[in-house]
Formats: C-alpha cells, sequence, structure tokens
C-alpha cells in the first residue's frame, strides 16, 4: 500500500519538490544581498544616527519578492488542500475506482491510513520548509519591522498546522460530498473561513494579555491631534518593540482619556498658534510652539495604558495556534477512519 | 483432437449433445480407441459454457463404458462403437419380430419377454461366446 | 459443504425505497451462478453487499462464511468485477498488474502476465485508452490473479459487443475449469448466463422471485397446453407460474415436485429463457406499479 500510494502520488510530489527547490533558488540568490544591506546600514544606524531611513529603505527593499514570498505561505496550505486533500477520496468516487481498489486485499482503513498518512506527513513537510526558507529570507526585514506579530501566519511553524488542517478537510470535503469540484470549492471556503475566524476571533485569547500603566515621555510621535471622531485627542505612540498591541489609551487614574475640554485649556497656547489646529511634534519640539507646556499638563494627570503581548510569548502563540489547527485535521481525520469504516454509502 | 459444436436452438441439452458428437465421433471412425477427449478447459476455451455441463458428458460416456478418465492425464476412449452393415441390422430385427410375434400370441406378457431376453443376454455374455 | 454466498432477510433501504428487501439465499461452492432480473431489480445492490462496499440496512450476507470486507484475507477470498469495470485510466495495464501484486499478498504475477499475453493485450497501454472489451479482460485478470475462491462479477458484459462478450465468458469458464472458483454473475442478458450457469437468482424489484440449481429447476417445471380451462380447476401441487388463454386453448407455466400425468395436456419441458421471464412476468403482474424492463437478446 505504501508503494502503491507513493506511486500514485509521484506527480504531485514531483510538483512539490519542484516549487520548493524554486523558492530554494530564489532565496538563496536574492538573500544574501537583504543581509548585506542590514549588515552595512542597519547595523550600525545608531553610529550614524540615520536609523528611520536605513530601517525603511531596508523594509522597502525588494517589495515585489516580499509580497510574493509572503503570499506564498498563505496560499501553499490552501493549494494542498484544493489539490491533495479533495481529490483524494472524491476523485475515486467520481472516477469508479473506489471498486477497485477497495476490493483488493487491503481494508479501507489500512488504505485511508497509509494515504493520509504519506499526503499528511509531505504537506506538513512542505508547508515546513516553504516556511523555513521564507522566514529565513525575512530575517533581516523583519529584525527592522515594528512586530514580528504582524507577520505571524507567514513565518514560523504555523503553515504546518494550517496545511494539516487543509489537507483533512479536503479529505473530509471529498469524502462527503464525492465530487472534486465542488470539494475543492467547500474546501477553500472552509480554510479561508477557519482562518479568518482563528486568526480574529481566538488568537487574541489564546493568552491574557499584559496590561501595563507607562509614565507619558515625549518621543517621535506623541501628539496633540484633532481627529473626526473624537475631536481633539493626546496621542502617545508604543514603545514596547515586536509586541503585539491590543490597544494604547492616553488615560487618568480612573481609566478615562483627557477630555476635549481638558485639552483645550491645556494646550491652548498651541491651538492658538499661527499654525492652528494639529500638532505632531519631534523629540525636540520648537520651545516658542506651547508643546512644552501642553505636554507637561497632561502628563501631570495622564499615563499611557498599553494593553499587548510581549514579544517573548511569539513562539508560544506559534504553537498554540499550530496546535489547534494539527487537532482539528486529527478531529477531522478521526471522522474520515470512522466513516469510512462504519458507513460509507 | 475433436472439437465439439454447440447447437442452442436445438432443444437438446448441452451435456447431450456432447455426448452425441462423441458418439458420432466414433461411428465416423474420427475417434479410436487410445485417442484423448479434448479437456473440460480446452472444451469450454473455445465454447464459453460451463465445465460441469463437459464433466457430466464425459462421465455419462465412462458409464457406457466408451471413455475412462486417467487421473492428471485426461480422458480417453477405450472402445468403439461398431458398425453393423444396415442389411445385417434389418435382418436381426426381422428375426426379433417375429420371436415377439410368437412370444406374444404363446401368452407371454411384456415383462415375461423381458425376462426371457435378459436370461438369454446373461447366458450369452457370461460364457463368452463370441 | 460450505456455502459460497448466504444471506439471511437481507435488505437495503435508501431513505424510503428498499434496493433489495428480504433477501434468503444460500448459495452453494464451485457454482456458476447467473443472478437475473431487470434493471433497478437490486443485482447490483446485493453484489456490492457481498463485497463489502455497501452495508446491510437489515439481515445478514456472509460470504467463504466471512463477513464482508472483515479483514485481508476475506477481501482476498473475493474477486470482484465492477459494473463498467472501473479502471484507473491514467495507469497502464502493467501499472495495473504491479497495483494487484501491491496489494494483494497471494498475487500470482506469472498467472497474470500470461493472461495479459494470451488476450493480446499491450502492457504499456494506458487503461482509458483500451476498449471495453479489454478493459473487462483487465478487470477479470485483476481479479483472478488474486486466486480469490469465488469471483463476483456485476454485469461485466452487459456494454461489450458480442465477440468481447464471448471472449469474456471463454476467459472466465477457462478459469472455472482451471481452478474450481465460485462465480456469481450478474446479467439481464438470459442468453449469456444459459450457457454458463448451473444456479439460477431470479432477482425482480428488490426480491428474490427463485433461487436454485438450474438443472433441478428445469425439471420441475413443466410447459403444459390443452383445452381452455381455469387456474383454479389444477391440482393443488401444480404451482401456476404464467398462464395464458385463447378461446379454446390454455398454457400454463407450472411448478411441480410431481410428474405431470394428465393425458388432457401436452407436457412439454421449459428452457432457461421461459423460466426467468416467467418469473419475471409474474413479478411485474405483482407489482402494482413501475414496469421493469427486461432484456432478452440471442
Amino acid at each position: 500500500m505504501i508503494r502503491f500510494t507513493s506511486f500514485q502520488f509521484r506527480i504531485q510530489a514531483a510538483i512539490a519538490v519542484g516549487v520548493l527547490v524554486l523558492v530554494a533558488i530564489v532565496v538563496a540568490i536574492t538573500g544574501p544581498h537583504l543581509i548585506h544591506l542590514y549588515d552595512t546600514t542597519v547595523a550600525n544606524c545608531k553610529a550614524k544616527g540615520d536609523c528611520s531611513s536605513a530601517k525603511a529603505a531596508l523594509s522597502s527593499s525588494d517589495s515585489f519578492l516580499q509580497t510574493a514570498l509572503g503570499e506564498l505561505l498563505l496560499v501553499v496550505p490552501a493549494l494542498i488542500g484544493l489539490f491533495w486533500g479533495a481529490p483524494l477520496i472524491a476523485r475515486e468516487f467520481e472516477t469508479g475506482t473506489f471498486r477497485l481498489v477497495w476490493t483488493q486485499s487491503v481494508t479501507r482503513m489500512r488504505w485511508l491510513a497509509v494515504k493520509l498518512g504519506i499526503i499528511g506527513l509531505t504537506s506538513m513537510a512542505v508547508a515546513g520548509l516553504a516556511s523555513l526558507m521564507v522566514s529565513w529570507w525575512f530575517s533581516p526585514i523583519d529584525k527592522v519591522n515594528v512586530s514580528q506579530f504582524t507577520s505571524f501566519d507567514e513565518r514560523g511553524i504555523v503553515a504546518i498546522g494550517y496545511a494539516a488542517f487543509a489537507l483533512a478537510f479536503g479529505v473530509t470535503a471529498g469524502l462527503l460530498i464525492r465530487r472534486t469540484l465542488p470539494a475543492m470549492f467547500a474546501t477553500l471556503v472552509a480554510f479561508v473561513g477557519a482562518r479568518l475566524a482563528v486568526t480574529y476571533w481566538v488568537r487574541p485569547h489564546l493568552m491574557a494579555p499584559v496590561k501595563t500603566a507607562i509614565p507619558l515621555h515625549v518621543i517621535f510621535g506623541t501628539s496633540l491631534e484633532q481627529n473626526s471622531a473624537t475631536g481633539l485627542a493626546f496621542f502617545e505612540p508604543v514603545n514596547i518593540p515586536n509586541a503585539w498591541i491590543y490597544s494604547n489609551e492616553v488615560a487618568n487614574n480612573s481609566g478615562h482619556a483627557p477630555s476635549a475640554k481638558f485639552l483645550e485649556s491645556a494646550c491652548h497656547s498651541l491651538l492658538s498658534a499661527p499654525s492652528g489646529g494639529v500638532q505632531s511634534n519631534t523629540p525636540t519640539p520648537n520651545p516658542n510652539s506651547g508643546f512644552p507646556e501642553c505636554f507637561a499638563r497632561v502628563a501631570a494627570k495622564f499615563h499611557q495604558v498599553v494593553i499587548y503581548q510581549p514579544a517573548s510569548r511569539y513562539w508560544a502563540f506559534q504553537w498554540y495556534e499550530t496546535a489547534i489547527f494539527v487537532g482539528l485535521a486529527v478531529i477531522l481525520a478521526g471522522f474520515c477512519f470512522w466513516w469510512v469504516r462504519r458507513r460509507l454509502v | 483432437m475433436i472439437e465439439f459444436q454447440l447447437e442452442t436452438a436445438s432443444g437438446v441439452a448441452t451435456y447431450l449433445q456432447i455426448v452425441q458428437q462423441v458418439h458420432q465421433a466414433l461411428r465416423l471412425g474420427l475417434l479410436e480407441p487410445g485417442d484423448q477427449l479434448p479437456t473440460a478447459q480446452q472444451v469450454v476455451a473455445k465454447l464459453a459454457i460451463n465445465p460441469n455441463t463437459v464433466l457430466k458428458a464425459y462421465r455419462d460416456l465412462e458409464r457406457e463404458g466408451l471413455v475412462r478418465p486417467r487421473p492428471g492425464q485426461g480422458t480417453f476412449v477405450i472402445a468403439s462403437l461398431s458398425h453393423t452393415d444396415p442389411a445385417t441390422q434389418a435382418r436381426l430385427l426381422a428375426s426379433m419380430t417375429t420371436w415377439l410375434r410368437s412370444a406374444h400370441s404363446a401368452g407371454l406378457g411384456p415383462d415375461d419377454i423381458e425376462a426371457i431376453y435378459r436370461t438369454a443376454f446373461r447366458n450369452h455374455f457370461a460364457e463368452g461366446v463370441a | 459443504m460450505t456455502a459460497a454466498l448466504e444471506t439471511s432477510g437481507l435488505g437495503k433501504q435508501y431513505g424510503q425505497k428498499w434496493a433489495l428487501h428480504d433477501c434468503t439465499l444460500a448459495i452453494p461452492e464451485g457454482k456458476v451462478v447467473g443472478l437475473v432480473g431487470p434493471n433497478g431489480a437490486g443485482k447490483s445492490t446485493l453484489l456490492n453487499l457481498a463485497v463489502g462496499l455497501l452495508a446491510p440496512t437489515s439481515g445478514t450476507i456472509e460470504v467463504l462464511g466471512g463477513r464482508p470486507s472483515d479483514g485481508p484475507s476475506q477481501l482476498g477470498g473475493i474477486g470482484f468485477v465492477a459494473q463498467d469495470t472501473p479502471t484507473y485510466e491514467g495507469m497502464s495495464v502493467a501499472k495495473h498488474l504491479r497495483m494487484g501484486a501491491w496489494l494483494n499478498p497471494h498475487w500470482d504475477s506469472e498467472l497474470a502476465e500470461r493472461r495479459i499475453k494470451q488476450l493480446g493485450l499491450d502492457p504499456l497501454q494506458k487503461a482509458g485508452a483500451l476498449s471495453g472489451g479489454q478493459r473487462a479482460q483487465l478487470a477479470l485478470v485483476l481479479a483472478l490473479a488474486k486466486k480469490p475462491e469465488i469471483l463476483i462479477l456485476d454485469e461485466p458484459v452487459a456494454s461489450l459487443d458480442p465477440l468481447a462478450r464471448r471472449e469474456f465468458l471463454q476467459t472466465l469458464m477457462e478459469v472455472v475449469a482451471e481452478h474450481g472458483v465460485s462465480v456469481v454473475l450478474s446479467s439481464h442478458l438470459i442468453a449469456d448466463l444459459e450457457r454458463v450457469c448451473d444456479y439460477l437468482v431470479v432477482l425482480v424489484a428488490s426480491h428474490v422471485q427463485l433461487s436454485g440449481d438450474v438443472s433441478a429447476l428445469l425439471v420441475s417445471h413443466y410447459h403444459l397446453s390443452g383445452p381452455r380451462r381455469k387456474r383454479s380447476t389444477l391440482p393443488a401441487n401444480q404451482e401456476v407460474i404464467e398462464e395464458s388463454h385463447t378461446d379454446k386453448q390454455s398454457v400454463f407455466m407450472v411448478r411441480s415436485d410431481d410428474p405431470i400425468i394428465d393425458p388432457a395436456w401436452i407436457v412439454k419441458p421449459v428452457t432457461l429463457d421461459d423460466l426467468v421471464l416467467g418469473y419475471m412476468r409474474q413479478a411485474r403482474e405483482a407489482e402494482p406499479h413501475g414496469r421493469p424492463d427486461l432484456g432478452v437478446l440471442r
């Protein structure tokens, strides 16, 4: 059965190997240049005092490849589910070959076990290798990006879980629907749905976030703003590197933000200045603008409240999310075994 | 080796057709003692009939004393169907009919006649007179 | 003698409809069994139940003394050729044989290759490029080379031309003669069954109408024709299967364990053809709606 499965799977495996080799070549050729760029511009940018533009330059280089390689990891698990999972059993039903192969001397359980085993392991390996290569390529860029959490699903080990789930769902859909195209469609919908649901409804709650209160400091981006929704507001950018920020607010001890009235009176000299309206400030504000007084008054009563996941938890999240998807895959696989053995038609 | 034909529309059972074709072959001299009949496998590969039909026919022929199976080798002809000429047959038929008439007019019924015949038959062939 | 196939009250239901109902059979080993009936009668359902591709809704079925698809040895004892002989289109003939070797522990590759050569099939040709007759022969080789004790064939010759049909049956009978396998062969072509079967099962409208040894059946059924008379005037030991009347004459087909001695009748033996059609008509008369389509080809 192992040899038969390998034979039947040979073309799909070859395509996967081909794609991986192609990605490897691209990554190997273009990767070192990013590392070099990092080493020469960003690594010693503090000495030169020009970090922000060096970082911006790095993070916007090779933008086409960034998009392509990033999307690759979103697309690979879906393709696995569609082209390796959905046809697995559906094709046998469509062509009637299940009547041939399930009456050889191999039980349906063993047939499914070997198929899921070989194709499942291959899927996870493909996703894992792709993720490895892409993560390596992106590592210089990731060092300068604001938060590694923004590219969470395109790095690390989660793709392995996504691939396992997509495959398992595809096989289940094919088993129940018995036609390849509708099963592929159902798999796509379910995969996208599951990924969106986990990303927005599950991942934020996997671990209780940390809540912290920080005194206000004048840093790049500290500002008084006028926006259409809330009118006047005081804004302090977050300075916790690589964290996943849930919320960031300026509040007093009872949790209230500065009211518009308070800001108008605290910062009126700023507001009545010739330029008027919105002011955003560099770390060394113009002493005549009135900002330092405005800031001092706000900082006396208010502080910054940040709810976030610290960078140290990144890999815990990766493991949890992978486990969720692998767990779903195992449940689906178990269902398939049960169905194939007992119900079938 | 003879080949059998099957007439599906003749109304005669398949195994009987095989028996009849062996009889015919024997009468025509196409089969002689020592010749091998086709194996069941060979017959059905040609005719696409049930092998048991062939085996049944061969068993009937064996009971008639015309063939005998040799285990592991096949079925072989052991006797021949003699052909008497028509004139001799007619002469013997006439004398038998005369005898029957006289037995009947003597008051013998069919069973008595048959008893006499069987006794004579047994006596004659048991003595081994040619 | 163990039964090759034994069922007891076997039934398969889909929603409200019973595809097979209350089927009780005991087919002995070593027979070539003809399973005949119109389309939709339940033949495929019965055979798919026998190989474990379907699970019964009610009743039981045992093949070679074991439950279908119970395990590898049970699966190995049955050689199955499904309707329309499915094959992997993109796989060559030789690769199909390799599949057989990989998936069957008792595979006889020498026999498989010899048969393929005898049939004149090109081992490198893809199964999708074979003609219907060649595919059927390939499927039969696949079923044979695993050395089963019973062959179950679901309308294997239905879509074949007469020559291909004849060649298929020749191969099948040769194998039966050589290896003594039991065969269950379903068809709605009575003529083919007549040649090869020595056991008959007639299935109409999901029920078994008739089953038994062909020679026993032929000996116990009679064609009676004579002056017109009513069915009720026949003795109780003669079960009427079919009747037809003109104003002066009546013709009956009856089943009787005793010989017919009424001198008023002209008694003729029935053919297998007559027998099957008679029971099919009887079943159709009993069924108030729906016309099963009959197939008689000579």
